[in-house]
């Protein structure tokens, strides 16, 4: 039960910072972006472009800080098993995270924030792209530690401890799993992000408030566009490798995404099934024959394995057990993370098309798709990782440690109960602020951050300079 | 050195900077209604630690992560034994980092009241509970040897503990005080300035008390003179800062947390987490350190990287040095 609990807490609060982390990892390029156009051309429109969303990134930013911190600590707190059982393999990741990406990001975002007006351009605009390396890095950093957990490389078993043991900081670091899941991660944030830009741009093209604004945001949309479809080729290619990889390390999570029961020759790729998970079958089950095994092996007809008989090789394996992650919610999570992901790169592929040479949306129906393609894509970031996590299940470490075996023993079900909800409640509070404000400095526009020149006034004299204070 | 040993000190050197920089930042949130008089003043305030507190606080991120990485059980052991203060001060800091960033955001009087109840409580809080849990981190906690902290949440509220609680809070306090002395000019400066001196009547007995009893029960003999310093640096920031003397007086009260710090760790020494159960069920240096292997490579990492961190730290305090004034705050936002 404090099992439960302690699952859940973990669900909720990482799932939560999932929200935000994807938008601060491709916002921030996009916005040290924008500013880089505007330090090469010179134009007006970019510096107002890059404050606007800049604003935008930092209210987010603030809510992917404060959440990970929790991130850190929930493993020692409620995981102490699993972390005396990993630290010594899974603790370097982090620290390494800690020390050269946690420190460049919130310095230079600290600097870029307050220097304005205190620093050369050119340091300024280098201080916005330390930010976003630091966050970049510090993805590849945890999601090496997330790989290592479904793929363990580079480690021993000591004899005596039974704790795992770092063996090569190399193999984590290159693990194959750890890229591989960089770049599907990454390359879904930007999808996010660029959504961001072109939901937020759509969003005031279609309100149209502004008449000043309307090439600004005509352009952004299709920024974000580009953003978002360039991402999305990405995607797809690392998602190909991703599900190789799955059906290599973990064929029993590609097996329950997939409602495939027993090894199968050939194997087919669902399309829509309904499943008997006591029974172990599929009452309906439509297929486009062959191609999970191409997705699987690159061979229409390869062979792929199946819950059942893979339940079987466990059991003689590590004993008995259920081996089975809930395949219900496996199959419909993979299904949104791809459903929902690609539709809102078909929705920018498109918007591309309409919006070429300079034209508009003919409908405003095309402006709210848009707007909608936002938290179609945040979804899909979370499916994606309920995907990964509940698939990895009953294991916490794929074939070393059991989640029932990680949980801190001495942390009562009171403890977590009160901590689980202390943290719904104020990421509950959080998210409302959060989404208010977002949508207050939306609606506001780019007057609020950049005053367009007639109703800009006159700048006091004042024998020093005044900084931009902005807190 | 042996590796264990050198990330004891590594650790012990992470969570001094963390305590001497995110001090004075805890400090100067939870003075902001005793110094302010308007909300002009609090921005002033706000601002002089606006681009370096998350800095700061990732000062705390590395020291967990790097105890993680070096000492899995002892991370283990004292965050899941520490559950519900470690869990009070997690929801501080949250509401801490977004209130910052927040409370500028709406022109509203209800809006950045809020805000500011919540840097309040968000400052003060663990600047109470750091004192806390490092105090009884050095008597012990109730563990068998599979090293699970049986302690109770009322169990961490001991004589001892409670008198570090109140040292750090004070001790921050003051620190705070000499920091914004030190980064303002105007109203804001002056009330700082007599705040410091004063509460320096209370903070150093509060010291001398902590220290002495820290040193009696645990302390090694060279932990006694780093106490002694702790206690004169202090004394020394409270008559500079009253003498207008504030870089000095911020130095002093820097070294006096940084002693303080060490103090602890020292007292700590060779122990990580000792046991009040049994003390051969202690956590030590020794059997909580992660395997050779692990800490050289985080030992080179540690190397290359952690001066370069200290570098552009220390350039972005530079970039900030001078002082905030009412003068800098615009009307708007």
């Amino acid at each position: 039960m404090a099992l439960d609990l302690a699952r859940w807490q973990f669900g909720i609060t990482t799932i939560y910072h999932f929200l935000f982390v994807p938008l601060t990892i491709g916002l921030s390029v996009v916005v040290a972006s924008l500013q880089t156009a505007w330090h090469r051309t010179g134009r007006t429109e970019y510096l107002r472009a890059t404050k606007f969303f800049g604003k935008l990134f930092l209210i987010n930013f603030a809510m992917g800080v404060v959440t990970g911190i929790v991130q850190e600590f929930q493993f020692g707190m409620n995981w102490s098993d699993y972390s005396t059982f990993v630290g010594d393999v899974f603790g370097a990741p982090l620290a390494m995270e800690a020390l050269l990406a946690f420190f460049l990001e919130s310095t230079f975002i600290g600097l870029w924030i307050f220097g304005w007006d205190k620093l050369p351009r050119r340091v300024h605009l280098a201080c916005i792209w330390a930010a976003a390396i630091g966050t970049n890095l510090s993805a590849y950093f945890i999601l090496a530690a997330n790989a290592w957990m479904r793929h363990p490389v580079g480690f021993e078993i000591d004899p005596t401890t039974g704790q795992a043991r770092l063996t090569s900081i190399w193999a984590v670091l290159t693990n194959d799993q750890a890229w591989s899941t960089y770049l599907h991660v990454g390359s879904a944030a930007f999808i996010a992000a660029g959504l961001f830009v072109a939901a937020v741009s759509a969003y005031k093209l279609l309100k149209n408030k502004e008449p000043r604004e309307h090439e600004l945001f005509r352009k952004s949309m299709r920024a974000g566009f580009v953003v978002t479809a360039i991402a999305g080729v990405v995607v797809s290619i690392s998602g190909d490798h991703q599900a190789k990889l799955m059906a290599q390390y973990e064929p029993m999570k590609l097996a329950s995404a997939e409602a495939l029961w027993d090894d199968e020759h050939a194997a087919g790729f669902s399309i829509f099934a309904v499943g008997d998970v006591q029974d172990g079958r599929n009452h309906v089950n439509v297929q486009v024959p062959g191609l999970l095994a191409f997705l699987a092996t690159g061979d229409f007809g390869g062979d792929v394995q199946g819950i059942n008989d893979i339940q079987d090789r466990l059991t003689s394996e590590f004993g008995p057990g259920a081996y089975i992650p809930n395949v219900g919610l496996l199959y419909w999570a993979f299904r949104m993370m791809m459903g929902l992901g690609l539709a809102g790169v078909a929705i920018s592929v498109v918007g591309l098309w309409l919006t070429r040479k300079g034209r508009l949306f003919a409908y405003r129906w095309q402006y709210r798709l848009v707007v909608a393609a936002l938290p179609a894509a945040l979804l899909a970031n979370i499916f994606g990782w309920i995907l990964t996590e509940m698939g990895r299940q009953p294991w916490t470490v794929v074939g070393e440690l059991l989640t029932a075996n990680s949980v801190s023993p001495g942390v009562s079900l009171t403890e977590v109960a009160i901590s689980l909800s202390a943290f719904t409640l104020i990421y509950a509070v959080l998210a409302v602020i959060e989404f208010g404000l977002l949508f207050r400095y939306v609606k506001a526009g780019t007057a609020t951050v950049m005053p367009y020149p007639e109703d800009e006034p006159e700048p006091e004299k004042t024998d020093e300079r005044v900084p931009a204070f902005v807190y | 050195m042996d590796l264990p040993l050198l990330w004891f000190v590594a650790i012990a050197v992470l969570w001094t900077g963390y305590l001497v920089l995110e001090g004075f930042d805890f400090g100067v949130g939870a003075l902001l209604p005793v110094l302010s008089r308007d909300d002009t003043d609090r921005r002033v305030m706000i601002n002089s630690i606006g681009p370096v507190w998350d800095g700061n606080e990732v000062w705390l991120i590395t020291a967990v992560g790097a105890t993680f990485a070096a000492f899995p059980a002892w991370y283990a052991s004292m965050l899941s034994g520490f559950y519900l203060p470690m869990l009070l001060i997690l929801l501080a800091l949250i509401g801490r980092g977004v209130a910052f960033e927040y409370r500028g955001k709406v022109d509203s009087v209800a809006w950045r009241r809020r805000w500011d109840a919540v840097i309040v409580a968000g400052s003060t809080l663990p600047a109470f509970l750091w004192g806390l849990l490092f105090a009884n981190l050095v008597r012990g906690l109730a563990m068998g040897p599979d090293h699970v902290v049986t302690t109770d949440v009322v169990g961490l509220f001991n004589g001892y503990a409670v008198l570090g609680g109140l040292l750090t809070l004070g001790l921050f306090l003051l620190h705070g005080a000499v920091f914004l002395s030190l980064k303002t000019d105007g109203p804001v400066r002056l009330r700082a300035r007599s705040f410091a001196a004063w509460s320096a009547l209370v903070v150093l007995p509060l010291l001398v008390a902590f220290a002495g009893w820290t040193q009696g029960r645990s302390g090694e003999p060279w932990t006694l003179p780093v106490a002694i310093v702790s206690v004169v640096a202090l004394a020394l920031g409270a008559g500079l800062v009253r003498r207008g003397r504030e870089g000095w007086a911020f130095t002093a009260t820097a070294v006096a947390v940084g002693t303080l710090a060490v103090l602890v760790f020292g007292s700590l020494f060779p122990d990580v987490l000792p046991s009040t159960t049994d003390p051969a069920s202690s956590l030590t240096i020794d059997n909580a350190a992660s395997a050779p292997y692990t800490l050289t490579v985080m030992t080179w990492v540690a190397a290359v990287f952690l001066p370069l961190v200290l570098a552009y730290q220390a350039w972005s305090y530079w970039v900030f040095r001078r002082r905030v004034t009412r003068a800098h705050i615009s009307p708007a936002h």
